[in-house]
Protein backbone atom coordinates (compact mmCIF):
# COMPACT_ATOMS: atom_id res chain seq x y z
CA UNK A 1 0.00 0.00 0.00
CA UNK A 2 2.45 2.28 0.84
CA UNK A 3 4.99 1.42 -1.43
CA UNK A 4 2.31 2.12 -4.19
CA UNK A 5 1.82 5.29 -3.00
CA UNK A 6 5.36 5.67 -2.98
CA UNK A 7 5.68 4.78 -6.79
CA UNK A 8 2.67 6.91 -7.29
CA UNK A 9 4.53 9.85 -6.09
CA UNK A 10 7.70 9.85 -7.55
CA UNK A 11 6.23 9.00 -10.49
CA UNK A 12 4.56 12.19 -11.01
CA UNK A 13 7.43 14.23 -9.62
CA UNK A 14 10.47 12.98 -11.48
CA UNK A 15 10.00 9.74 -13.96
CA UNK A 16 7.13 11.37 -15.90
CA UNK A 17 7.83 15.11 -14.48
CA UNK A 18 4.40 17.04 -15.28
CA UNK A 19 6.44 19.78 -17.25
CA UNK A 20 9.27 18.06 -19.04
CA UNK A 21 7.68 15.02 -19.81
CA UNK A 22 3.94 15.48 -20.19
CA UNK A 23 3.98 19.15 -21.57
CA UNK A 24 1.79 20.47 -19.54
CA UNK A 25 2.36 24.20 -17.26
CA UNK A 26 4.25 24.92 -20.24
CA UNK A 27 3.24 28.64 -20.03
CA UNK A 28 4.17 29.74 -16.79
CA UNK A 29 7.34 27.47 -17.12
CA UNK A 30 8.61 29.76 -20.01
CA UNK A 31 6.76 32.61 -18.11
CA UNK A 32 7.77 32.54 -14.39
CA UNK A 33 10.98 31.60 -14.14
CA UNK A 34 13.37 34.43 -14.52
CA UNK A 35 13.76 34.95 -10.75
CA UNK A 36 14.26 31.81 -8.87
CA UNK A 37 12.02 33.82 -5.61
CA UNK A 38 8.66 33.39 -8.02
CA UNK A 39 9.77 30.51 -9.67
CA UNK A 40 8.92 28.89 -5.77
CA UNK A 41 6.04 31.17 -4.80
CA UNK A 42 4.27 29.92 -8.84
CA UNK A 43 5.10 25.86 -8.21
CA UNK A 44 4.09 26.52 -4.52
CA UNK A 45 0.38 28.21 -6.09
CA UNK A 46 0.15 25.74 -8.36
CA UNK A 47 0.63 22.40 -5.87
CA UNK A 48 -2.31 24.41 -3.53
CA UNK A 49 -4.45 24.63 -6.21
CA UNK A 50 -3.35 21.12 -8.00
CA UNK A 51 -4.11 19.27 -4.40
CA UNK A 52 -7.54 21.33 -3.77
CA UNK A 53 -8.97 20.69 -7.56
CA UNK A 54 -7.92 17.10 -7.80
CA UNK A 55 -9.88 16.75 -4.65
CA UNK A 56 -13.17 18.29 -5.39
CA UNK A 57 -13.41 16.20 -9.79
CA UNK A 58 -12.29 13.62 -8.05
CA UNK A 59 -15.71 13.89 -5.79
CA UNK A 60 -17.54 15.61 -8.58
CA UNK A 61 -16.93 12.96 -11.46
CA UNK A 62 -17.23 9.61 -9.38
CA UNK A 63 -20.34 11.32 -6.90
CA UNK A 64 -22.43 13.15 -10.00
CA UNK A 65 -20.87 12.71 -13.17
CA UNK A 66 -20.46 8.60 -13.01
CA UNK A 67 -23.90 8.38 -10.91
CA UNK A 68 -26.19 9.84 -13.26
CA UNK A 69 -23.82 8.84 -16.59
CA UNK A 70 -23.41 12.50 -17.54
CA UNK A 71 -19.68 11.54 -18.94
CA UNK A 72 -19.81 14.03 -21.55
CA UNK A 73 -20.07 16.98 -19.35
CA UNK A 74 -16.80 16.19 -17.98
CA UNK A 75 -14.99 18.67 -19.32
CA UNK A 76 -17.19 21.57 -19.13
CA UNK A 77 -17.44 20.66 -15.49
CA UNK A 78 -13.69 20.37 -14.96
CA UNK A 79 -13.00 23.58 -16.27
CA UNK A 80 -16.00 25.22 -14.40
CA UNK A 81 -14.49 24.07 -11.31
CA UNK A 82 -11.51 24.88 -11.61
CA UNK A 83 -12.09 28.63 -11.97
CA UNK A 84 -14.23 29.26 -9.49
CA UNK A 85 -12.10 27.30 -7.44
CA UNK A 86 -9.16 29.83 -8.09
CA UNK A 87 -11.42 32.83 -7.77
CA UNK A 88 -12.48 31.62 -4.36
CA UNK A 89 -8.95 30.49 -3.12
CA UNK A 90 -8.20 33.97 -4.61
CA UNK A 91 -10.88 35.81 -2.71
CA UNK A 92 -10.47 34.02 0.96
CA UNK A 93 -6.88 33.94 0.91
CA UNK A 94 -7.24 38.05 0.00
CA UNK A 95 -9.29 38.42 2.67
CA UNK A 96 -7.53 35.36 5.72
CA UNK A 97 -4.57 35.20 5.03
CA UNK A 98 -2.96 38.18 3.63
CA UNK A 99 0.44 37.62 4.43
CA UNK A 100 0.14 34.04 2.27
CA UNK A 101 -1.61 36.02 -0.79
CA UNK A 102 1.18 38.70 -0.93
CA UNK A 103 3.40 35.91 -1.31
CA UNK A 104 1.80 34.14 -3.89
CA UNK A 105 -1.74 35.95 -4.92
CA UNK A 106 -0.39 37.35 -8.13
CA UNK A 107 0.19 33.80 -9.46
CA UNK A 108 -3.50 32.53 -8.65
CA UNK A 109 -5.06 34.73 -11.64
CA UNK A 110 -2.80 32.65 -14.60
CA UNK A 111 -3.40 29.33 -12.69
CA UNK A 112 -7.07 28.80 -14.72
CA UNK A 113 -6.00 28.30 -18.28
CA UNK A 114 -3.02 26.34 -16.57
CA UNK A 115 -3.35 22.84 -18.38
CA UNK A 116 -1.46 21.55 -15.31
CA UNK A 117 -4.31 21.91 -13.51
CA UNK A 118 -7.05 19.94 -15.72
CA UNK A 119 -4.45 17.85 -17.17
CA UNK A 120 -3.71 16.41 -13.81
CA UNK A 121 -7.88 16.10 -13.28
CA UNK A 122 -8.42 14.19 -16.39
CA UNK A 123 -4.89 12.00 -15.27
CA UNK A 124 -6.57 11.15 -12.22
CA UNK A 125 -10.09 9.92 -13.67
CA UNK A 126 -8.06 8.43 -16.85
CA UNK A 127 -5.66 6.10 -14.48
CA UNK A 128 -9.14 5.45 -12.41
CA UNK A 129 -7.07 6.50 -9.13
CA UNK A 130 -8.68 6.28 -5.58
CA UNK A 131 -9.36 9.17 -3.74
CA UNK A 132 -6.16 8.77 -1.63
CA UNK A 133 -4.25 7.67 -4.70
CA UNK A 134 -5.37 10.99 -6.58
CA UNK A 135 -3.94 12.79 -3.25
CA UNK A 136 -0.98 11.34 -3.56
CA UNK A 137 -0.74 11.95 -7.47
CA UNK A 138 -1.87 15.40 -7.12
CA UNK A 139 1.39 16.58 -4.31
CA UNK A 140 3.81 14.56 -6.58
CA UNK A 141 2.58 16.38 -9.75
CA UNK A 142 2.69 19.64 -8.16
CA UNK A 143 6.49 18.92 -6.17
CA UNK A 144 7.45 18.25 -9.60
CA UNK A 145 6.28 21.26 -11.51
CA UNK A 146 7.93 23.56 -8.64
CA UNK A 147 11.11 21.45 -8.91
CA UNK A 148 11.49 21.78 -12.52
CA UNK A 149 10.12 25.49 -12.18
CA UNK A 150 13.65 26.43 -9.35
CA UNK A 151 16.04 24.29 -11.78
CA UNK A 152 14.72 26.39 -14.94
CA UNK A 153 15.11 29.52 -12.80
CA UNK A 154 18.58 28.94 -11.52
CA UNK A 155 19.77 28.05 -14.66
CA UNK A 156 18.21 31.15 -16.25
CA UNK A 157 19.54 33.30 -14.00
CA UNK A 158 23.10 32.53 -14.81
CA UNK A 159 22.03 32.90 -18.54
CA UNK A 160 21.65 36.58 -18.05
CA UNK A 161 24.90 36.79 -18.30
CA UNK A 162 25.73 34.74 -21.02
CA UNK A 163 26.43 35.64 -24.19
CA UNK A 164 23.45 33.64 -27.13
CA UNK A 165 23.23 33.95 -30.44
CA UNK A 166 21.10 37.04 -31.13
CA UNK A 167 17.95 34.51 -32.87
CA UNK A 168 17.77 32.33 -29.57
CA UNK A 169 17.30 34.55 -27.31
CA UNK A 170 14.53 34.46 -25.01
CA UNK A 171 11.96 31.62 -25.45
CA UNK A 172 14.30 29.81 -27.92
CA UNK A 173 16.83 29.33 -25.75
CA UNK A 174 14.72 28.69 -22.66
CA UNK A 175 12.91 25.58 -24.84
CA UNK A 176 16.43 24.39 -25.49
CA UNK A 177 17.31 24.19 -22.40
CA UNK A 178 14.04 22.54 -21.19
CA UNK A 179 15.02 19.86 -23.62
CA UNK A 180 18.24 19.53 -22.08
CA UNK A 181 16.72 19.20 -18.63
CA UNK A 182 14.40 16.46 -20.14
CA UNK A 183 16.53 14.66 -21.41
CA UNK A 184 18.18 14.73 -17.82
CA UNK A 185 15.12 13.81 -16.22
CA UNK A 186 15.07 11.01 -19.10
CA UNK A 187 17.64 9.06 -17.03
CA UNK A 188 14.68 8.56 -14.44
CA UNK A 189 13.10 6.39 -17.18
CA UNK A 190 12.85 2.40 -15.61
CA UNK A 191 13.61 4.01 -11.99
CA UNK A 192 10.33 2.65 -10.86
CA UNK A 193 9.80 -0.75 -12.44
CA UNK B 1 -13.94 45.91 -46.28
CA UNK B 2 -12.85 42.76 -48.09
CA UNK B 3 -8.86 44.23 -47.56
CA UNK B 4 -9.38 44.23 -44.15
CA UNK B 5 -11.09 40.63 -44.18
CA UNK B 6 -7.73 39.49 -45.72
CA UNK B 7 -5.89 41.27 -43.27
CA UNK B 8 -7.35 39.68 -40.38
CA UNK B 9 -7.20 36.35 -42.21
CA UNK B 10 -3.43 36.61 -43.37
CA UNK B 11 -1.78 37.75 -40.23
CA UNK B 12 -2.20 34.38 -38.34
CA UNK B 13 -0.18 32.52 -41.00
CA UNK B 14 2.95 34.34 -40.59
CA UNK B 15 3.45 37.82 -38.69
CA UNK B 16 1.21 37.28 -35.69
CA UNK B 17 1.61 33.20 -35.96
CA UNK B 18 0.43 31.18 -32.90
CA UNK B 19 3.26 28.81 -32.64
CA UNK B 20 6.47 30.67 -33.61
CA UNK B 21 5.70 34.28 -33.48
CA UNK B 22 3.14 35.00 -30.33
CA UNK B 23 4.43 31.51 -28.69
CA UNK B 24 1.07 30.05 -27.38
CA UNK B 25 -0.15 27.15 -26.78
CA UNK B 26 2.88 25.35 -26.47
CA UNK B 27 1.58 22.37 -24.54
CA UNK B 28 0.08 20.72 -27.34
CA UNK B 29 2.52 21.77 -30.04
CA UNK B 30 5.37 20.13 -27.63
CA UNK B 31 3.47 17.35 -26.74
CA UNK B 32 1.79 15.64 -30.19
CA UNK B 33 4.57 16.19 -32.42
CA UNK B 34 6.61 13.01 -32.45
CA UNK B 35 5.19 12.34 -36.12
CA UNK B 36 3.62 14.05 -38.42
CA UNK B 37 -0.17 12.63 -38.62
CA UNK B 38 -0.45 13.47 -34.98
CA UNK B 39 0.33 17.12 -35.62
CA UNK B 40 -2.56 17.09 -38.47
CA UNK B 41 -5.05 15.92 -36.33
CA UNK B 42 -4.35 17.53 -33.03
CA UNK B 43 -4.24 20.75 -35.74
CA UNK B 44 -8.02 20.02 -36.84
CA UNK B 45 -8.87 19.59 -33.60
CA UNK B 46 -8.06 22.68 -32.59
CA UNK B 47 -9.14 24.78 -35.54
CA UNK B 48 -12.26 23.15 -35.44
CA UNK B 49 -12.82 24.44 -31.71
CA UNK B 50 -10.85 27.71 -32.59
CA UNK B 51 -13.60 28.54 -35.54
CA UNK B 52 -16.66 27.51 -34.41
CA UNK B 53 -15.82 29.13 -31.20
CA UNK B 54 -14.91 32.16 -32.54
CA UNK B 55 -18.61 31.69 -34.67
CA UNK B 56 -20.66 31.25 -31.74
CA UNK B 57 -18.93 33.82 -29.27
CA UNK B 58 -19.01 36.37 -32.18
CA UNK B 59 -22.73 35.99 -32.42
CA UNK B 60 -23.66 36.09 -28.64
CA UNK B 61 -20.94 39.20 -27.70
CA UNK B 62 -24.05 41.80 -27.32
CA UNK B 63 -25.59 39.36 -24.96
CA UNK B 64 -22.64 38.13 -22.44
CA UNK B 65 -22.40 40.57 -19.70
CA UNK B 66 -18.45 41.43 -19.67
CA UNK B 67 -17.65 41.08 -15.97
CA UNK B 68 -18.83 37.17 -16.31
CA UNK B 69 -17.94 36.77 -20.31
CA UNK B 70 -14.48 34.87 -19.57
CA UNK B 71 -16.44 32.15 -17.99
CA UNK B 72 -18.80 32.42 -20.52
CA UNK B 73 -16.06 31.83 -23.81
CA UNK B 74 -14.77 28.68 -21.75
CA UNK B 75 -18.49 26.94 -21.49
CA UNK B 76 -18.55 27.43 -25.49
CA UNK B 77 -15.31 26.33 -25.70
CA UNK B 78 -15.32 23.11 -23.82
CA UNK B 79 -18.78 22.13 -25.54
CA UNK B 80 -16.67 22.25 -28.75
CA UNK B 81 -13.93 20.15 -27.56
CA UNK B 82 -16.23 17.67 -26.17
CA UNK B 83 -17.81 17.65 -29.80
CA UNK B 84 -14.43 16.84 -31.21
CA UNK B 85 -13.21 14.38 -28.47
CA UNK B 86 -16.84 12.49 -28.99
CA UNK B 87 -16.01 12.61 -33.01
CA UNK B 88 -12.51 11.29 -32.59
CA UNK B 89 -13.29 8.55 -30.53
CA UNK B 90 -16.26 7.86 -32.45
CA UNK B 91 -14.23 7.38 -35.89
CA UNK B 92 -10.63 7.89 -35.34
CA UNK B 93 -10.18 5.44 -32.11
CA UNK B 94 -6.28 5.03 -32.78
CA UNK B 95 -5.13 9.19 -33.03
CA UNK B 96 -7.47 9.69 -30.23
CA UNK B 97 -5.73 6.99 -28.31
CA UNK B 98 -2.47 8.08 -29.21
CA UNK B 99 -3.51 12.18 -28.25
CA UNK B 100 -5.52 10.81 -24.75
CA UNK B 101 -5.72 14.13 -22.91
CA UNK B 102 -4.21 16.44 -25.08
CA UNK B 103 -7.58 16.72 -26.63
CA UNK B 104 -9.78 17.53 -23.59
CA UNK B 105 -6.43 20.13 -22.57
CA UNK B 106 -7.59 22.11 -26.22
CA UNK B 107 -9.97 23.49 -23.77
CA UNK B 108 -7.21 25.22 -21.88
CA UNK B 109 -5.07 26.02 -24.93
CA UNK B 110 -4.15 29.75 -24.48
CA UNK B 111 -4.48 30.53 -28.27
CA UNK B 112 -8.44 29.48 -28.42
CA UNK B 113 -9.32 32.03 -25.23
CA UNK B 114 -6.48 34.57 -26.22
CA UNK B 115 -8.11 35.03 -29.73
CA UNK B 116 -11.84 34.91 -28.33
CA UNK B 117 -11.06 37.59 -25.72
CA UNK B 118 -8.95 39.86 -28.18
CA UNK B 119 -10.70 38.98 -31.34
CA UNK B 120 -14.25 37.25 -31.40
CA UNK B 121 -15.09 39.05 -28.65
CA UNK B 122 -14.99 42.76 -29.93
CA UNK B 123 -15.80 42.14 -33.61
CA UNK B 124 -18.71 41.32 -36.24
CA UNK B 125 -18.99 37.65 -37.61
CA UNK B 126 -17.36 37.93 -40.31
CA UNK B 127 -14.10 39.29 -39.06
CA UNK B 128 -14.35 36.69 -36.88
CA UNK B 129 -14.27 33.59 -39.06
CA UNK B 130 -11.09 35.93 -40.55
CA UNK B 131 -9.25 35.47 -38.07
CA UNK B 132 -10.16 32.24 -36.60
CA UNK B 133 -9.41 30.88 -39.92
CA UNK B 134 -5.82 32.38 -40.48
CA UNK B 135 -4.74 31.78 -36.66
CA UNK B 136 -6.01 28.24 -37.20
CA UNK B 137 -3.95 27.49 -40.24
CA UNK B 138 -1.45 29.06 -38.70
CA UNK B 139 -1.52 26.77 -35.96
CA UNK B 140 -1.66 23.78 -37.98
CA UNK B 141 0.63 24.74 -40.42
CA UNK B 142 3.64 25.23 -37.75
CA UNK B 143 2.61 21.90 -35.82
CA UNK B 144 2.85 19.90 -38.96
CA UNK B 145 6.54 21.24 -39.82
CA UNK B 146 7.49 20.94 -36.23
CA UNK B 147 6.53 17.00 -36.09
CA UNK B 148 7.66 16.45 -39.88
CA UNK B 149 10.99 17.88 -38.75
CA UNK B 150 10.99 15.26 -35.76
CA UNK B 151 9.52 12.41 -37.56
CA UNK B 152 11.84 12.84 -40.30
CA UNK B 153 14.89 12.58 -37.96
CA UNK B 154 13.30 10.11 -35.57
CA UNK B 155 12.33 8.00 -37.48
CA UNK B 156 13.54 8.66 -41.37
CA UNK B 157 10.03 9.00 -42.31
CA UNK B 158 7.06 11.61 -43.06
CA UNK B 159 3.63 11.30 -42.82
CA UNK B 160 4.76 7.35 -42.53
CA UNK B 161 6.31 7.57 -45.92
CA UNK B 162 9.86 6.25 -45.97
CA UNK B 163 11.88 8.65 -46.83
CA UNK B 164 15.14 7.13 -45.29
CA UNK B 165 15.66 3.91 -45.31
CA UNK B 166 16.56 0.97 -43.07
CA UNK B 167 20.13 2.12 -42.76
CA UNK B 168 19.27 4.97 -40.99
CA UNK B 169 19.86 5.08 -37.64
CA UNK B 170 16.91 6.72 -35.80
CA UNK B 171 17.29 9.63 -33.66
CA UNK B 172 16.30 8.33 -30.08
CA UNK B 173 16.42 12.00 -29.29
CA UNK B 174 13.90 13.54 -31.01
CA UNK B 175 11.01 10.56 -30.35
CA UNK B 176 11.41 11.97 -26.45
CA UNK B 177 10.03 14.78 -25.06
CA UNK B 178 14.05 16.18 -25.47
CA UNK B 179 13.49 16.19 -29.19
CA UNK B 180 10.32 18.49 -29.09
CA UNK B 181 11.71 21.25 -26.76
CA UNK B 182 15.12 21.47 -28.87
CA UNK B 183 13.35 20.83 -32.36
CA UNK B 184 11.04 23.79 -31.69
CA UNK B 185 13.76 26.11 -30.14
CA UNK B 186 15.73 25.88 -32.81
CA UNK B 187 12.77 26.25 -35.28
CA UNK B 188 11.87 29.49 -33.71
CA UNK B 189 15.32 30.70 -34.06
CA UNK B 190 14.94 30.07 -37.33
CA UNK B 191 11.85 32.04 -37.50
CA UNK B 192 13.51 35.08 -36.16
CA UNK B 193 16.35 34.90 -38.32
CA UNK B 194 13.88 34.82 -41.74
CA UNK B 195 11.53 37.69 -40.01
CA UNK B 196 14.56 39.75 -39.54
CA UNK B 197 15.78 39.61 -43.08
CA UNK B 198 12.32 39.98 -44.12
CA UNK B 199 12.60 43.43 -42.70
CA UNK B 200 15.69 45.03 -43.43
Amino acid sequence: MFKELLVIFFGAAVVNNFVLYRFLGICPFMGVSRKTRSAVGMGLAVTFVMVIAGAITWAIYHFILEKFGLYYLQYVAFILVIASLVQFIELYMRKNVEDLYKAFGIYLPLITTNCAILGLALLNILKGYSFVQSLVFSIGAGAGFTLALVIMSGIRERLELAEIPEPLKGVPIALIIAGLLALAFGAFTGMLK
Amino acid sequence: MSQQLFKDFVKGLWKHNPVFRLILGMCPTLAVTNVAINGLAMGLATSFVLIFSGIVISLIKDFIPSKVRIPCYIVVIASFVTIADLFMAAYYPPIHAVLSIYVPLIVVNCIILGRMEAFAGKVPLKRAFADAFGMSLGFTWALILLASVREFLGFGTVFGATILGAWYPQVLMMKLPAGAFITLGLLIGLMNIVSRKKHV
